[in-house]
């Protein structure tokens, strides 16, 4: 793609839009649409975007396959780990009310609460849209006919 | 902090190997990895031997996730029934950890290991979670969390035969296929009720009369339970995928996947529907009937003549969900009882005839009969560990598939269902033939290699194997612990709904005034 100047600048020019836009959907999803699953498709679509254009190669240079692994892990573990974190506390399993700080006010902890778990959701949803992307992109060869 | 922790025993069920799964991605060691599914593994076992043992008297446990209360939220509600399909999927999972470093050494690439833990802990999760849950929405969730693992557990035997990812994707399409009907027919239920709460479902739909949407809405939830069950006619995903799996999925799979999504089955015909909605007798009666006898026949008829050692036992567990569709259309007491000892002892009967096989396969590099003569003098123990199984399965006095069949064959006669009693037998009798064909070619066939040597099993999947064997005949000698844990699951499904003798577990001090509104101490 090194010949297409016009798709490389305009690239150049979305992504961060795209990914400023995705951490609103994502922060903003309590009070409006959106929410981890939206944010975490449209952060991926930034990074997406740029392996198209640039390369598969250059995407893994600014996403180790590793680090996508980890953070796929991690946004799940976020999620469960919040739960776990509300049993402590003496609440239900992914009671948010356990993280208020005041108890007279148990709605502020299902604010704190729904915030983590939908980072998390956006973390996990962002690293195995990219995941897919990358092994798609950069697939082994077809099998030969004689392996069948 | 004990009674803490009895009280949360409901959610970690699932949440330890929902927790353990990612950890396993996380570290990627593949040591790391089994001890962390062994630790999780073995931590669900006796999560659920204790809930087992709180609720065989018949009492509920109900928890409240997140602190919302049902119907509006999730509810897990645990009551004999399931408690008892939680002890057969736990029990086996714990098996796993034992059986599979062996097994996958030779059939999955060092790499992919971690990976294989990963995808087998969130199977298990899922399964356990369909189980656990009175959300009807949330069996759905769970059943895709546990299929989409197993189509990536599948795939992982594409190293050994790379027909494991044509069959893993089979499986896909219809397992998604399974999930869309059986979603569609959720989405109907929410409609006509308003609820997703299997309780509350039960509750509203009795207040329906002669419905339609009703009628489709069962209609859509039995065909794609059907699909994930593998009943007769829409099976065929099964063989290839059992085939070319790795051993140990295939032992887990065959020993607990089709057996969770019988258990939804059952939770939906009865806890949901029930005998009073006289469409499900009608369908039972005129529908599956029929399909459960011809299941029991026609499997078991392509079992004898295939040559694959694992596709025959993938055909057998065909004929055998034949055997538990047929004990619930009896539509008694005893019929359901029956469905439910068949659905444990075929989960350990079948669970440790493809742990014998997957051994087998591991120092024979193949899976065909014709491969595997003269096994019985080469490999004693492991052939018979097969033997025994086989037995089982036919149902030989003295073995767990012998009290199956008796429960069965009594259930029809109290129906007065001779034809089905006769055909029962009859279909046993075509067991003795596949099982014998496998034993004739280990132990009465010079074998096809005999300069070759080979060793007998490693002894952690000889002990594994052995356990489950051990089991089949323990529970065929004194059935008391089946038996009594079946009948009281039986009354659970066919008891009337009464919310007054449930227990409920809450937490002392929700802080949630508006949700929770009434009474808790």
């Amino acid at each position: 793609m090194h010949h297409h100047l016009i798709l490389r600048i305009v690239s150049k020019f979305l992504i961060p839009p795209i990914l400023l836009y995705a951490l609103y959907v994502q922060f903003h999803g309590d009070f409006g649409p959106g929410g981890g699953f939206q944010a975490g498709v449209i952060f991926a679509a930034g990074f997406i975007l740029y392996g198209i254009v640039y390369g598969v190669s250059h995407l893994r240079r600014v996403l180790p396959p590793a680090l996508v692994r980890a953070l796929a892990a991690l946004g799940v573990l976020i999620y469960a780990g919040t739960g776990v974190v509300s049993m402590f506390l003496g609440f239900n399993y992914l009671d948010y009310a356990a993280f208020a700080s005041d108890p007279a006010h148990a709605s502020h902890g299902q604010h704190y609460g729904i915030i983590v778990i939908e980072f998390g959701v956006g973390l996990t949803v962002f690293a195995v849209m990219t995941a897919i992307f990358m092994a798609f992109a950069s697939r082994a060869p077809e099998i030969k006919d004689t392996d069948w | 902090m004990l009674e803490q922790l009895t009280h949360h025993l409901p959610a970690l069920q699932t949440v330890i190997p929902l927790i353990a799964a990612p950890l396993c991605m996380l570290f990627g060691s593949r040591h790391i990895a089994w001890t962390i599914t062994l630790i999780a593994s073995l931590a669900t076992f006796v999560i659920s031997c204790v809930l087992l043992a709180q609720v065989i008297d018949g009492s509920v446990i109900s928890y409240h996730l997140g602190g919302w209360e049902p119907p509006l939220g999730i509810e897990y509600r645990i009551d004999a029934f399931n408690a008892f399909v939680l002890l057969i999927v736990s029990g086996i999972g714990a098996l796993i950890p034992f059986y599979a470093p062996a097994s996958i050494k030779s059939e999955i690439p060092k790499s992919l290991h971690s990976y294989f833990y990963t995808a087998y802990l969130l199977c298990l999760t899922g399964l356990l979670g369909v189980t656990v849950t009175g959300d009807a929405f949330n069996v759905f969730v769970f059943l895709e969390v546990s299929s989409l693992s197993t189509y990536a557990l599948v795939a992982m035997g594409a190293k050994k035969d790379p027909r494991a990812l044509t069959s893993a994707f089979n499986y896909l399409v219809m397992g998604t296929i399974g999930a869309t009907f059986f979603v569609l027919g959720l989405g109907l239920l929410y409609i006509l009720t308003g609820t997703l709460n299997m309780v509350d479902l039960a509750d509203k739909i009795l207040l329906l009369e002669d419905n339609r949407t009703l009628n489709v809405a069962f209609a859509f939830i039995l065909v794609g339970l059907g699909l994930k069950i593998a009943m007769f006619p829409m099976h065929l995903w099964l063989p290839n995928a059992y085939a070319y799996a790795p051993s140990a999925v295939t032992a887990f799979l065959a020993a607990t996947a089709t057996k969770v999504a019988i258990y939804t089955l059952l939770r939906f015909l009865f806890t949901v529907f029930s005998f009073d909605y006289p469409f499900e007798v009608q369908t039972l009666e005129w529908v599956v009937l029929p399909l459960a006898i011809m299941a029991m026949f026609a499997a078991s008829i392509v079992a004898i003549f295939q040559t694959n050692l694992k596709r025959l036992l993938a055909y057998s567990s065909i004929a055998q969900v034949g055997y538990m569709l047929l004990g619930v259309t009896f539509l008694s007491k005893t019929g359901v009882t029956a469905t439910i000892i068949h659905l444990f002892n075929h989960a350990v009967t079948k669970g440790g005839l493809f742990m014998a096989v997957g051994a087998l396969v591991l120092r024979y590099g193949s899976p065909n009969i014709e491969d595997l003569r003269g096994a019985g003098r080469q490999m004693p123990w492991t052939m018979a560990a097969f033997v025994a199984g086989g037995l089982s399965l036919i149902g030989v006095p003295l073995t767990a598939g012998f009290i199956s069949k008796w429960y069965l064959i009594s259930a029809a006669f109290e129906a007065n269902h001779w034809v089905p009693a006769i055909l029962i037998v009859a279909s046993s009798l075509l067991a003795v033939i596949y099982v014998w064909r496998v034993v004739e070619a280990a132990y009465l066939q010079e074998p096809a290699n005999p300069t070759r040597q080979i060793k007998e099993a490693p002894p952690m999947m000889l002990i594994s194997t052995w356990v489950l064997i051990g089991a089949s005949f323990y529970f065929g000698i004194d059935a008391s612990f089946t038996t009594h844990a079946a009948s009281a699951g039986a009354d659970m499904l066919l008891g009337s709904v009464d919310n007054s003798a449930h227990i409920i577990l809450e937490p002392s001090h929700s802080l949630i005034p508006h949700v929770t509104p009434h009474g808790q101490e």
